[in-house]
């Protein structure tokens, strides 16, 4: 990290976990030991078993987690409301998807050494400048992480430099994404149109239907959501964060106080970027399909819902929300088939209304109310009381 | 221009020319006899046996042909299976009434199992229409004529010339001597005397058609070895000449035609973003239902039209009218619960208000795919609402369009109106100025907020009934406007409906100008960066409310 | 199905998919167990509409072979899911099926990304789909039957038919299409027809538009003044399906007729039009295997049984509907002749298997996974019906590989010895 974001120098960094962040920390290196191991090494017919179904399902809760912590990061702290944070985890995936995709070599189903299959039947001769590269997966790894920030890094520097706040940042960042979806949905794009990129068929040489593959990706989206939970912990901890969380509260006060706010808006909004696209990178390989749905404006919503369902502001609820709404997405979607969008809608409005803080913010508030602490006195800034400029 | 003849038919026609000459002014057994053949030729033959006697009957000019013939293209020309009795077929309680095409007389009434439909597919019908087209060139009525007289002109057909003037002698009607005299021209444009080509050039010159341009232009082609098309020298400069004044008052036109698609795009953008410029921005919600309560809008207009197909058939051009307050009502009271029920617990938590109505509109997207069912509801277009002005110049102002450019004015004026002039939009503007104060005053805010949110949600329905005219009115309606409506508004500038106007037809008309050049979907893109770009300079949209309530 | 029925249906359905979530145990196939049959259609989003239809159709299937007796003397369950219209989420529904449900074989996907999106876990898992709508080819899995359409049973009879003398003697081309895999597929393959056939590349305009566009004045006037060159002119529509209804009604607008500029599409059948008030669009075709007015005994009783199922006498039944048909008793005839319902041995027995078609003929399953069935050309009628114009005096076999497109052209699907592939420039077995 830059030096704004390094830590005072004497807080050791496990020093900066809160309880939330501890639990999910053992919790996701328990997860990261016990699942492969009970996917790999139990008989599939031991009750023990983790059925290999289960092990991609869950590698893809994490990712949707790490997501929806970048979206935690830029809206739970410096109050920027993105509806446009799909378009850095889509191009995160595609990124990784290009690799995948060259990969496949001359196994498609034309054998065309070169050229993926939908450039073949699309007619075009030679592989268009921006795929070159991404047969290296070091180039591959570097443009998950370049794509996205650079993306990022231009539009928050426009943004940012002129102050749109707001709604008005919210519905840009919308735009963007629906540009973009409408741009990787064009042929001529060479992104594969409406199909996007699937059918892959290793990564590092490793075969992507191998259970053990499955259980290293695993593994890799445990580590990113902790790894990624980590950098924004010590963000937000150091003075860097306290500056965030006073332009989320005030950020005309903010910069009358001297401080250059944009330039802080910018870096929280770049590395924020740079994680949802790692999270889209990790996803790709796992659900075995990217294409242009991902840059849909309902999807960029739906983030903001899981992390407002987990609790905004407090990072580790953003990833208990990623993973609790998809998984009752994944669950009501087979129960009850016909009436799961009621259930799903329901739960939105229910939670805005009766845990207006998410789930764990409303836990924690619980907890220390038993405790008998004043709640006044412990709150953590998680949820300031009003929104203040973010809306207006 | 080489005159495009059906080898069948010049073959039929010569067939009939010799048939006719031969025959006595009686109609002859013999005569009868070769009708009735031709009429079981026209049920029986394959396609170019068909036309052919299509052709031959046309020459008969026998009385009998013309019912025969609509008949067939309106497929209403039956065959009788059991004895192969040619009939036209008319919808009866019972089945279906035959009357014999010979004899005039009925036959029986039968079901739909005994008798076969002569096919008459779209080929069969044109040709059918331009056998009939020089028969209907004295009609009475001008329509039919005028549709002659076009019929002709597209057919350029030779054959038709005498026919057509001594129709145009005895014209009156301005517009159809127009016509007439255009297809007179078209059909001179193939003739072998220069002269008479010069005269059709200087003829065609002052009208401004695109078919006319392309039938110049073949006149100015050249073939391999250099030679033109039309040998002489003074018609070809003749058509150049005409040709550059059509192509320039085509251009015109043209671009006259994209503003007006830009208008007709833009009123629809601010039909669906007019609702939410209050509720978003006005009461600072961000109402992700938005769409939803244009969704029941247009399923409010379809309840109402059935309702009006089963009661009252004959009214149903109507049923809009109708249908209009109703939306009005269902949205609004579906606004009115949903402030009451959700949004007022939310006020200060603006983002919040986003989860709650997404939640919402998930819900309301999924009970009408319940109780409607998940595929496309048929709304019906009233007939006063049904074609179009078709100009010469090739644009077409289609009238639905038109009605909702107009429907939209008078919604946005009647807000207007409605926020200035009466005490509930005096209360409304206080409100959104300053709750405290207003409450101070004595103003119920709570009672406000509900109808405030009523009147957004309201006029949304009704925009939902414009929209049914134009478009899908399934559970997915609403998704598709809900984007675009909140860039309008942001566009425009939060707060603002005059900005929310200005934000909808300039979107509209850059939309229509960029598409001719860089396509529909690029077209879009390049609008959707530059409202990005646009934003940087004016980060608080079109119109920006000035003073302390920006930052309040 | 009224809304309470469906509702005490969903009841059961949810408690008896939570009690088998909950219990999970591995059901092993025995004498008297049920047959799992999974329906993998998006019943939300933006796909609901077109592929709730396909989910109540096999329900009916379903229901009519238990009261048949079931198979096997097994009953059939229905597993249904809601991939919500999501295609990461068709994979994941589809693995969950497989994995988790353990459905014998699927029924479902709509749109070519769905199908793309599952491939890979069926042929990873071994598993049997069942794909019932017509589609760009270039594709032949072993895991995957394809009773929709191939382009040589639907695009190019239609433009052979436009290019006739009896159709129009279309001498220039529009293609308008969405833009995604199957228009541009086609409209490639069109493209290589028709300049085989000695229509220039300027007789031609190819168009695409963005999903679900509603706004189709500049492309409708363009098609105009693209008619307006003297020749007869056609235009060719895979225009997808929310698409078509405002298409259709600026056209009807704008004047434009059939008898002026025919305007034939693939992918509009009666229950697009079904949502349309269908007056000025008489005349305009659609090419399809199955129309719903076709009058055979066996589609007079197809209709009665789905209106029977469904309650409501104005419901449609289309082209889609009419593969799942086929697909469905295919499979039990399969499942009956194999004995069993293990997948391999199913597909085996898949091959050649005949049904007789609803519109007349028998439909019979080709070694290329794709079937052999008539094409037929229909006009639409005042009452949002198709008067068959034309149709083929025999059934086409479907072509898994077009040969109008050259490095296809030289690849074979044959899954019995001795290609045993999809893709295959010769046999894997000599």
């Amino acid at each position: 990290m830059t030096a704004a974001s390094r830590p005072s120098g004497y807080v050791p960094l496990l020093m900066r976990l809160d309880r939330g962040g501890m639990v999910l920390l053992s919790v996701l290196a328990a997860a990261a030991i016990a699942v492969p191991a009970l996917n790999l090494l139990m008989p599939p017919d031991s009750p023990f078993h983790v059925p290999t179904y289960l092990v991609s399902l869950w590698g893809k809760y994490l990712c949707f987690a790490l997501l929806a912590v970048s979206v935690d990061l830029v809206w739970g702290y410096c109050g920027i409301l993105s509806l446009g944070h799909g378009a850095f985890f889509a191009l995160g995936g595609y990124a990784m998807g290009m690799h995948l995709m060259r990969q496949i070599g001359d196994r498609g189903v034309y054998g065309d050494p070169i050229l993926p299959d939908f450039m073949v039947f699309l007619d075009w001769d030679q592989l268009p400048w921006y795929w070159h590269g991404f047969d290296s997966f070091a180039f591959a790894a570097l443009m998950v992480l370049l794509v996205p920030g650079t993306l990022a890094f231009v539009f928050g520097w426009l943004a940012f430099r002129s102050r749109v706040t707001g709604v008005y940042f919210s519905i840009i960042s919308q735009a963007m994404t629906y540009a973009l979806l409408l741009a990787f949905f064009r042929n001529d794009m060479g992104f594969g149109g409406n199909n996007g990129l699937t059918d892959f068929k290793d990564i590092l040489g490793f075969d992507l239907q191998a259970d053990g593959t499955r259980a290293a990706l695993f593994v890799a989206s445990a580590i990113a959501l902790a790894g990624g939970y980590l950098i924004c912990r010590l963000m937000v901890t150091s003075k860097f964060g306290r500056v965030l969380m006073a332009i989320r509260d005030g950020e005309s006060r903010t910069r009358f106080l001297g401080y250059r706010v944009e330039m802080y808006k910018l870096l929280v909004w770049t590395v924020s970027a740079m994680m949802a696209g790692v999270a889209g990178a990790l996803y790709v390989p796992q659900v075995g399909i990217i294409n242009p749905g991902e840059f849909s404006p309902a999807n960029s919503i739906e983030i903001i819902v899981w992390v407002a369902v987990g609790g905004r502001g407090t990072l580790y609820g953003a990833a208990l929300g990623g993973v609790l709404v998809n998984y009752g997405k994944t669950y009501f979607t087979g129960a009850a088939p016909e009436i799961w969008l009621f259930l799903l809608g329901g739960l939105f409005i229910a939670v805005t209304l009766l845990l207006p803080k998410g789930i764990v913010g409303t836990l924690s508030q619980w907890w220390q109310g038993r405790r008998g602490f004043g709640l006044r006195k412990r709150a953590r800034p998680a949820v300031p009381a009003s929104e203040g400029g973010a809306a207006e | 221009m080489p005159i495009r003849v059906n080898r069948a038919l010049v073959l039929a026609f010569a067939l009939a020319l010799v048939l006719g000459v031969l025959a006595a002014p009686s109609r002859s057994l013999a005569q009868e006899a070769e009708f009735a053949e031709l009429v079981a030729t026209l049920a029986t033959g394959d396609f170019a046996e068909k036309t052919a006697a299509i052709a031959a009957l046309t020459a008969t000019g026998d009385p009998r042909v013309q019912p025969m013939l609509e008949a067939m293209a309106d497929r209403r020309l039956y065959l009788r299976e059991e004895d192969g009795l040619v009939a036209i077929g008319e919808d009866d309680a019972e089945g279906l009434r035959l009357i014999d095409v010979l004899t005039g007389e009925e036959a029986g009434i039968v079901g739909s199992r005994d008798v076969d439909r002569i096919r008459a597919n779209n080929r069969m019908r044109g040709i059918i229409r331009s056998a009939l087209g020089t028969m209907t060139l004295m009609n009475p009525d001008a329509a039919v004529r005028l549709e002659a007289a076009e019929t002709v002109f597209r057919s350029q057909d030779e054959g038709a010339l005498d026919a057509l003037e001594q129709a145009l002698a005895a014209e009156a009607d301005d517009a159809v001597r127009a016509a007439m005299e255009k297809a007179r021209a078209a059909i001179l444009l193939g003739s072998e005397d220069a002269v008479l080509r010069l005269e059709a050039v200087e003829a065609l010159s002052s009208f401004t058609d695109p078919d006319i341009r392309s039938m110049l232009a073949a006149l100015l082609v050249q073939d391999q070895d250099g030679t033109f098309a039309e040998t002489d020298e003074a018609v070809r400069a003749a058509a150049t000449e005409a040709l550059d004044a059509i192509e320039q008052r085509l251009a015109l036109w043209r671009t006259a035609g994209h503003i007006y698609q830009g208008i007709s795009l833009g009123s629809v953008l601010l039909l669906a973003a007019i609702g939410l410029a209050i509720t978003f921005g006005v009461m600072g919600v961000i109402n992700m239902a938005h769409g939803e309560m244009v969704m029941l809008g247009a399923y409010t207009t379809f309840v109402v039209q059935q309702l009006f197909r089963d009661y009252m058939p004959g009214l149903f051009d109507f049923s809009l009218f109708v249908a209009i307050p109703a939306a009005f009502l269902v949205a609004g009271a579906a606004g009115v619960a949903i402030e009451r029920g959700i949004i007022r617990f939310l006020y200060g938590r603006p983002l919040e208000t986003l989860l709650a109505t997404w939640g919402l509109s998930l819900i309301l997207q999924q009970l009408v795919r319940t109780v409607f069912g998940p595929t496309n509801r048929e709304v019906g277009a009233p007939s006063w609402m049904q074609g179009a002005i078709e100009t010469t110049a090739g644009i077409t102002l289609t009238y639905n369009r038109l009605y909702i450019i107009l429907f939209c004015l008078i919604v946005f004026a009647g807000l207007i109106m409605v926020l200035r002039r009466t005490p509930l939009g005096l209360q409304m503007r206080a409100v959104t100025q300053n709750r405290q104060m207003a409450k101070a005053m004595g103003i119920r805010t709570g009672r406000v907020d509900a109808l405030t949110f009523g009147l957004g949600s309201g006029i949304a329905g009704m925009a939902g009934v414009a929209l049914s005219q134009i478009d899908n009115v399934s559970p997915n309606l609403g998704q598709s406007y809900i984007i675009d409506s909140f860039l309008v508004v942001v566009f425009g500038g939060v707060g603002n409906l005059w900005g929310t106007l200005a934000g909808a037809f300039s979107l509209g008309i850059a939309n229509k100008l960029l598409e001719p050049y860089a396509g529909a979907v690029l077209g879009k893109i390049l609008v959707l960066v530059a409202i990005i770009l646009f934003i940087q300079k004016r980060p608080r949209g079109l119109f920006a409310l000035k003073g302390r309530a920006v930052e309040a | 199905m009224d809304l309470f029925d469906r509702i005490t249906r969903l009841g059961a359905a949810a408690a008896l998919a939570g009690s088998v979530a909950l219990g999970s145990a591995a059901a092993t196939a025995q004498e008297g167990d049920p047959i799992r049959v999974g329906i993998l259609h998006s019943l939300s989003g933006t796909m609901a509409i077109s592929e709730t239809t396909l989910k109540d159709v096999m329900l009916m299937l379903i229901e009519e072979q238990n009261e048949a007796g079931g198979l096997l003397g097994r009953p059939l369950e229905a597993v249904v899911v809601d991939p919500a219209s999501d295609w990461p989420l068709f994979a994941e529904k589809a693995r969950e099926l497989i994995e988790q449900e353990e459905v014998d074989v699927v029924f479902g996907c709509w749109t070519s990304v769905s199908r793309k999106s599952v491939l890979p876990v069926f042929e990873e898992l071994n598993g049997l789909l069942f794909y019932p709508v017509q589609y760009e080819g270039e594709e032949s899995s072993r895991n995957v039957f394809y009773t929709g359409a191939a382009p040589n049973q639907q695009a190019i009879p239609a433009v052979e038919y436009l290019m006739s003398d009896e159709g129009g003697g279309a001498e220039r081309w529009v293609l308008l299409g969405t833009d995604y895999v199957y228009p541009r597929t086609t409209n490639r393959i069109l493209r290589a027809f028709l300049n085989a056939n000695g229509v220039s590349d300027d007789d031609i305009m190819e168009t695409y538009t963005p999903f679900g566009h509603s706004d189709w004045q500049t492309i409708v006037a363009e098609v105009q003044e693209f008619a307006s060159q003297g020749l007869p002119t056609a235009v060719v529509s895979t225009i997808n399906g929310d698409a078509n209804v405002p298409f259709y009604k600026e056209l009807a607008n704008q004047g434009i007729s059939a008898e002026d500029i025919p305007v034939v599409a693939f992918s509009v059948g009666e229950e697009e039009l079904a949502g349309l008030d269908t007056e000025p669009l008489v005349g305009h075709l659609a090419a399809w295997n199955y129309f719903m007015s076709v009058d055979t005994p066996e589609n007079e009783a197809f209709i009665a049984g789905w209106h029977d199922f469904i309650g409501d006498d104005a419901r449609v039944t289309n082209d889609p509907m009419e593969a799942h048909y086929i697909g469905f008793n295919m499979w039990v005839q399969a499942v009956e002749q194999a004995g069993s319902t293990e997948v391999d041995a199913v597909r085996q027995a898949m091959y050649g298997q005949t049904v007789p078609n609803l519109t007349g003929g028998v439909a019979v399953m080709n070694t290329n996974h794709h079937l052999s069935k008539p094409v037929l050309i229909g006009e639409i009628l005042e009452d949002g019906q198709f008067d068959v114009v034309w149709e083929t005096d025999d059934v086409v076999v479907g072509d898994a590989w077009s040969d109008f497109i050259p490095e296809s052209s030289v690849l074979t699907a044959d899954w019995t010895y001795p290609w045993v592939c999809g893709n295959c420039e010769t046999p894997r077995f000599q």
